[in-house]
């Protein structure tokens, strides 16, 4: 593990990408670590593509000049255009995306070889628990499997801190899911 | 008037706070006048409307009987008060029965 | 003495400073939404719901009516909070001075941001700015848990005999007000309640004790109300500084008037203020692994401005950069505090280069890189011993 993680994610307007950066912050936090949790300062519509930032350190984080060279993009809408979301990823970086598609389809969409890949069917897994498509906790769960960044016990209780009882529950069933389902395929 | 001394930043209450109460009184502004309201008893129907309009106050309700003319009793007066009336015209404006006269004042 | 017990919480600024509010057990809030700000009143009104705070919650149309309320508030002796930003602050203005000239310490947050036309819901300080002849006391705080520490401050402040005027505290529109980073905040409500007892000292409306507000002040008059303004700005000074370390005695945490860093026999001093100085801070780091002697200073006291602290700080350095979040139009050095140094340096004799850099305007990035070459154009100045005739609007499109 390196002292900070920087951590890009980028979803459509709806989907709780703002949300899913502010949980894995909140959780680390909660364990003990330093963390930084922001939204892209724009415009948010239903609908627009949105990013979202998220910073995780062993030591304080005083810098907030925003993430241009992430560790890891997390992918919440595969039709986002990658031109978008694999802007400035770090070499050797990581991509975390939520997608139907075959590893080789995957790999061959990313088209970069320094990267890793991890992918999950996050809305396959939203739609079972909530019947909605909304993917940001599932890929909250994917995230922190492929980097340690929180515990799950932490962000069980940051979701609770967030969300009602009965909606908290639910995402914490998803979170744990797609905890278990993510792979990496490379 | 005389001329007082005026107070220094130091003495002054803060922020232009007026810490007593009731200083109106001396602030005599009869002066001001060009015209003067004068209050005919006897067409006064003592609806005190005068009263509630004048922004001094300057008109005083008096504890005297007075008996018009045509023989109508009423237990108190109305008076203005010319040490703080200023002539503002509101009371002659105001007055129903036209019980007000408006009198250019002798200077 | 109540000690307090901490929780760290992850709170993004606009949270810790409602936060902050509860734990001053604030009687009056009176605000009207505008963005960044909004979420302030927003978790202020959920404590009040659920019955954390006991407050009464003035919902108005304006935020010339928030402020109105507000002075009404404190004038009859409630600990009165409101919070605004950008337009809402301006809209507010006149009454900002109605505020100091009655001498009622009420405090107000306020989520630095850009002002229209053309719209920008964007952080710069170009609002605090606009607002700093209004005779109110202005923290400036870099980090969500300065921010939470400084409200409660700033209602010792206040409410000091000494000062009677309202306090500002101020902090980035969106790079602070959304941004989620760890914050202590008190297990306890009551831990400050000995550290800013209830106990109004100032001019209050009540029956039993009559008096006038907001009277007339005619030219023979007016002067000495405005210096006995000038004079309380000065005590606040103290009464800033006081009410910092005691804060550090009972609770851990102090910042001081200036947070500095390396500054002394450094070759340059980066100057600046609100949440950029953590950007700075890791930038310079970078730059003295490489061997390059600087140092660094955020002003946190804006209003009064600590002159004498900064000509201590100019004689420690052989140069000063400062980079503003705003700009005073029409004048060759257009940063308001690069301004506030010089006349600083110019009071003292001190000879110093001072470079003005104007940045971050309508939240325009600003990242180690540009602090990096800012840095390098400053060592060309320096090396050819050039006087900055006009402020450098970095970054800007030809």
């Amino acid at each position: 593990m390196q002292e900070r993680y920087e951590i890009r994610w980028h979803g459509r307007g709806g989907q709780g990408a703002v949300t899913a950066g502010v949980l894995v912050a909140e959780a680390a936090i909660l364990d003990g670590k330093y963390a930084q949790a922001y939204p892209e300062f724009g415009a948010e519509r239903r609908g627009a593509p949105v990013k979202a930032y998220t910073k995780v350190s062993e030591k304080p984080i005083y810098s907030r000049s925003p993430i241009i060279n992430p560790d890891v993009v997390v992918v919440l809408d595969p039709s986002i255009n990658k031109s978008i979301y694999l802007d400035g990823l770090k070499e050797g970086g990581m991509v975390i995306i939520n997608t139907s598609k075959s590893n080789e389809e995957v790999k061959s969409l990313i088209g970069r070889s320094d990267v890793k890949i991890a992918v999950v069917d996050a809305t396959h897994i939203a739609l079972d628990v909530l019947k909605s498509a909304i993917v940001n906790t599932a890929m909250v769960g994917a995230l922190v499997k492929v980097l340690p960044l929180a515990t799950l016990d932490s962000l069980e209780k940051a979701l609770h801190e967030t969300f009602n009882k009965k909606i908290a529950d639910l995402n914490y069933q998803i979170v744990k899911a797609s905890y278990e389902k993510v792979k990496t395929i490379n | 008037m005389t001329q007082e001394k005026l107070l220094g930043w130091k003495e002054l209450p803060r922020g232009g706070s007026i810490l007593k109460p009731g200083n109106s009184e001396s602030r005599y502004t009869g002066d001001w006048r060009t015209f003067k309201p004068v209050i005919l008893q006897d067409k006064c129907t003592r609806c005190l409307r005068c009263w509630i309009v004048c922004p001094e106050p300057a008109i005083y309700v008096i504890d005297e009987p007075y008996t018009t003319k045509s023989g109508r009793q009423f237990k108190f007066s109305v008076e203005v008060n010319y040490d703080y009336c200023k002539g503002c015209g509101m009371c002659v404006e105001e007055c129903e029965p036209k019980a007000i006269d408006w009198i250019e004042e002798e200077k | 003495m109540l000690k307090a017990t901490w929780k760290r919480l992850p709170l993004s600024t606009n949270f810790a400073i409602a936060q902050a509010v509860k734990d001053s057990d604030v009687d009056v809030v009176s605000a009207y939404p505008i963005t960044p700000q909004t979420t302030v009143v927003e978790r202020i009104s959920e404590f009040i719901a659920n019955g954390e705070l006991k407050a009464e919650m003035i919902h108005v149309e304006s935020e010339h009516s928030a402020m109105s309320a507000a002075i009404g508030a404190s004038a009859l002796g409630a600990r009165a909070f409101t919070a605004t930003a950008s337009q809402g602050l301006e809209l507010m203005h006149e009454l900002l001075h109605i505020a100091s000239g009655l001498r009622l310490p009420i405090v107000m947050s306020v989520a630095a941001r850009a002002l229209s036309a053309p719209i920008s819901i964007w952080g710069d300080y170009t609002d605090v700015m606009n607002v700093r002849d209004t005779s109110w006391i202005t923290l400036i705080a870099s980090t969500a848990q300065e921010a939470y520490d400084s409200v409660i401050q700033a209602y010792r402040i206040a409410e000091d005999p000494r000062v009677f005027l309202p306090v500002i505290v101020a902090y980035d529109g969106y790079a602070m007000s959304h941004t989620y980073e760890p914050v202590y905040v008190s297990e306890k409500s009551d831990a400050f309640k000995d550290y800013i007892p209830k106990n109004p000292q100032w001019y209050t409306l009540n029956p039993e004790k009559p008096l006038t507000m907001g009277s007339m002040a005619s030219p023979e008059w007016y002067y000495e109300f405005k210096y006995q303004q000038v004079v309380a700005m000065k005590n606040a000074f103290g009464v800033v500084k006081e009410a910092d370390e005691e804060y550090g005695k009972r609770y851990e945490r102090k910042y001081g008037i200036i947070e500095e860093e390396g500054v002394d026999g450094s070759d340059v001093t980066f100057v600046t203020y609100g949440g950029i100085y953590g950007t700075l801070k890791e930038s310079i780091e970078e730059l003295r692994k490489k061997g390059e002697q600087i140092g660094l200073a955020r002003i946190r006291l804006f209003r009064p401005f600590p002159s004498e602290i900064v000509a201590d700080l100019a004689e420690k350095t052989k140069a000063l950069v400062v980079l503003d979040r705003a700009i005073t139009f029409g004048v060759n050095i257009s940063g308001p505090v690069a301004r506030e140094i010089i006349s600083s340096l110019y009071a003292r004799g001190i000879e110093r280069n001072v470079y003005s850099f104007i940045i971050g305007v309508g939240q325009r990035t600003v990242t180690e890189k540009d602090i990096a070459a800012i840095y390098g154009k400053v060592k060309e100045m320096l090396g050819s011993h050039e006087r900055q005739k006009e402020s450098i609007y970095w970054g800007v499109r030809e």
